[in-house]
């Protein structure tokens, strides 16, 4: 089994950090905009922002005292990322199941 | 070949001990034992994962509770050499309804030996998914936009 860093696959499992995902494809948003819009506490929301960004899907920026969110400016290239490790991941799982098969009919 | 086409897609590959046929047959017929698990936008646990092989067929994921999330198309199916599936999933990790927003995947299977096939994926025009993220990459400008991504990879493959 290898070790996973946190990804957008898993990061967006959960249906607040889409919400905030979805939120922040619109337009960048503080911490406090956030809150306002979504049932959930701002600690809460500042905790799932962190999630995001350890997936490499948002990014944030100071502005004044606040701190502005925004979906990561690398664009396709995080698609890409994302995908190039999903493909890796699913090639590496497909190998070993096809040659375990081969090993059980032999 | 262009940049713009080596940036908007990936290329993977895997060698593996087993013929051509059986390489196509398990990567087709059993295509949900190796997907990774994270891969699911149903509300609920996958109960299997359907490739119909056929152009034209669907690949989608049916849940515990019945319920269907076809996310992607068959566009090519010629055993044993060679698959194309669309990739109907957005940036938001939506059902992409828009195809002409969706990219494509190509599977090649190449017979190195007898009992040995090397397997060439390549999943391109990621660039098709583009418009969701387009105001936040113009909004920063160059620099935050392929090289940072760049940066982000190469620190992924240490």
């Amino acid at each position: 089994m290898q070790t996973y860093r946190a990804d957008g696959w898993a990061a967006l499992g959960d249906p607040t950090r889409r919400a905030i995902f979805e939120r922040l494809a619109d337009r960048p948003r503080a911490v406090g905009e956030l809150a306002g819009e979504l049932p959930v506490s701002r600690p809460a929301v500042s905790q799932h922002l962190k999630v995001l960004k350890d997936a490499g899907l948002v990014v944030d920026r100071r502005d004044g005292n606040r701190r502005i969110y925004q979906l990561d400016p690398g664009g396709v290239g995080g698609l890409r990322a994302q995908l190039d490790r999903f493909w890796s991941q699913a090639l590496a799982a497909y190998k070993s199941a096809v040659e375990q098969s081969t090993e059980e009919v032999s | 070949m262009s940049t713009q086409a080596q940036e908007a897609s990936v290329r993977t590959q895997v060698v593996v001990e087993t013929p051509i046929e059986r390489a196509f047959r398990v990567f087709t017929e059993d295509f949900g034992s190796f997907k990774p698990p994270e891969h699911n936008l149903l509300a609920v646990e996958i109960a299997e994962t359907v490739f119909e092989p056929r152009v034209g067929g669907h690949l989608y994921d049916r849940g515990v509770d019945g319920s269907e999330c076809r996310w992607a198309r068959v566009l090519a199916y010629e055993p044993p050499d060679r698959v194309v599936i669309s990739w109907d999933i957005s940036p938001q990790w939506q059902i992409e309804t828009d195809l002409e927003k969706t990219s494509e995947v190509e599977v090649r299977f190449v017979s190195e030996a007898p009992g040995r096939t090397r397997v060439e994926l390549e999943h391109r025009n990621l660039d098709r998914h583009g418009p969701g993220w387009e105001p936040e990459r113009d909004a920063v400008g160059g620099d935050g936009g392929w090289p940072l991504y760049l940066r982000r990879f190469a620190e992924l493959l240490k």
